[in-house]
């Protein structure tokens, strides 16, 4: 799957549960049933706040996330999106 | 499982030794009552336990899961369908946001049920079935437990329930038969799933004759490896690891870290295949409840502490499969810090070996619901009634009015 656009709009698909571990977080989607684990706390802060932000780029600022780890944030996105976890919001 | 990591950082087998906030991997058997009899039962099922929880206390249960967010739990038994009160629980914990896989032999599963299941997206069924073909399957399970399985999945697949699961426990008798069960699972539209044979529960009794042949785990390792993602293993196979290529999945023993079985009478113990009192960490009546057990039993606090290979320490291939199954070894009598007793390096054969030839010493399953097999016994306690040694007269009753009794003239 090629990167998605970090200028868009992304949200948790509505059958994805978050839940906080020591680590970071476990992520459970009731649809596919599959689990992910997510390792880093600024990836867990991007990701729960994709909902609410305008794009996932301001998602990524507002985590205070470099742009020169964008990249790395983008692959971690892509791959969540490839794992139907983070689905593109629609208006 | 995927892992989602935007920088390489410390492994995820490394952050689940010590522990999660609440299980991922959670068995909860509603019952030791079951129609079956299998000779391998991991739980020693057969009868009903009168302390078994009420529907109100296994709601009780349901309840804290969800608060604790665990987001589905592994139902099995004993026979879980034969709970009168089975799809009452079902239909709660789904509504509570737990989804329930559980496992059957497929006694209930009728047309009926089977299109009820396949209604409901936060259900998934496993299907028990332990050879491929009746011969094999029967002599482990039970005369008719074959049919009971086929009729059920194909009720499964005819009511449109898609991807459930067939679920099959390895032994010597089956491992052949691994390409025959995938086309078994395949005809139904289901996903084969294979787990380890225990020495748990009845199953200690018949571990020798059933464990696969040292030959037939690397022919199990080649077929997994060689069926990926596709086949599911509940990760039981992570001792076969140390053949090289780690297989899918987190490849840990996750006893009281990631994985714990609540039993039918509430006990929780570290994981499904432990249930030994040396591995009872609580009982979700208690006042903490289960929560209150997952987070600050001390069993399981000691389960979390870095664990030291012992034996294994200096071998290679500690790293890929830290040591084994930790149930394997305790009913089978060896150190919980040396070698599983199926190791692939061969470590664990010699340790076999010195066990003594009546077995004494090695640890029983301290609980038993096993049928009896022989009626209870009736009749007169043959006994031969005699007087105490230690006693120089005998005791004098509470309603001796004598003003004497119990005077001793020394």
């Amino acid at each position: 799957m090629s990167e998605i656009d970090l200028d868009r709009a992304w949200d948790l698909h509505p059958q994805v549960s978050v839940r906080p571990e020591p680590f970071g977080a476990l992520l459970y989607h009731f649809g596919t049933r599959k689990l992910s684990f997510l390792k880093d706390l600024r990836l867990l802060a991007v990701v729960q706040s994709l909902g609410d932000a305008p794009t996932a780029r301001a998602a990524c600022t507002a985590a205070g996330i470099p742009d020169s780890d964008l990249a790395r944030y983008n692959a971690a996105l892509t791959a969540l999106v490839s794992s139907s976890m983070v689905v593109e919001r629609t208006p | 499982m995927t892992v989602t990591e935007p920088a390489a950082g410390t492994r995820l087998v490394d952050l689940f030794e010590r522990g999660l906030n609440s299980p991922i991997c959670l068995t909860w058997e509603l019952t030791y009552a079951c129609n079956l009899a299998c000779a391998h039962c991991l739980s020693s099922s057969g009868r009903r336990d009168p302390r078994e929880l009420s529907t109100a206390e296994a709601k009780a249960v349901i309840d804290e899961l969800e608060a604790m967010q665990v987001f589905y739990v592994n139902i099995g038994g004993g026979e879980p369908t034969v709970r009168a009160d089975f799809w009452e629980l079902l239909d709660y914990a789904t509504a509570h946001h737990v989804g329930v896989k559980f496992s059957t032999n497929g006694v209930r599963i009728t047309p009926e049920a089977a299109r009820r299941l396949a209604a409901n997206d936060y259900v998934d069924v496993q299907i028990s079935l332990d050879g491929a073909t009746a011969e094999v399957n029967d002599a482990v399970r039970g005369p008719g437990s074959y049919d009971t399985a086929l009729r059920a999945m194909r009720n499964l697949a005819d009511a449109g329930m898609k991807n459930f699961k067939l679920s099959v426990v390895c032994t010597r008798h089956n491992i052949p038969q691994m390409d025959a069960f995938k086309e078994l699972a395949d005809t139904y539209g289901a996903q084969l799933r294979l787990t380890r044979l225990r020495p748990s529960g009845r199953g200690a009794d018949v571990w020798d004759e059933l464990h696969p042949t040292q030959e037939q785990q690397r022919e199990l390792y080649d077929w997994l490896l060689a069926h990926g993602e596709s086949v599911l293993t509940g990760d039981s196979f992570f001792h076969l690891s140390a053949y090289g290529q780690a297989l899918p999945g987190l490849n840990l023993c996750g006893a009281g870290r990631v994985v714990c079985l609540i039993d039918p009478v509430g006990d929780v113990y570290a994981c499904p295949f432990a249930i030994h009192e040396e591995f009872l960490a609580g009982n979700v009546r208690e006042p903490g409840g289960f929560a209150g057990v997952w987070r600050d039993s001390e069993l399981f606090r000691e389960l979390r502490e870095p664990q030291t290979g012992g034996a294994c320490s200096s071998c290679a291939f500690y790293d890929s499969c830290k040591g084994g199954c930790m149930a394997a070894k305790f009913f089978t009598g060896l150190p919980l810090d040396g070698p599983d007793p199926e190791c692939v390096q061969g470590h664990g054969e010699a340790l076999l070996a010195r066990r003594p030839e009546d077995r004494s010493g090695i640890p029983k399953p301290s609980v038993d619901h096993s049928r009896r097999t022989a009626p209870a016994r009736r009749g007169p306690v043959p006994l031969q009634l005699t007087r105490r040694p230690d006693l120089e007269r005998p005791p004098v009753s509470a309603c001796a009015e004598d003003p004497l009794a119990g005077l001793r003239v020394t």
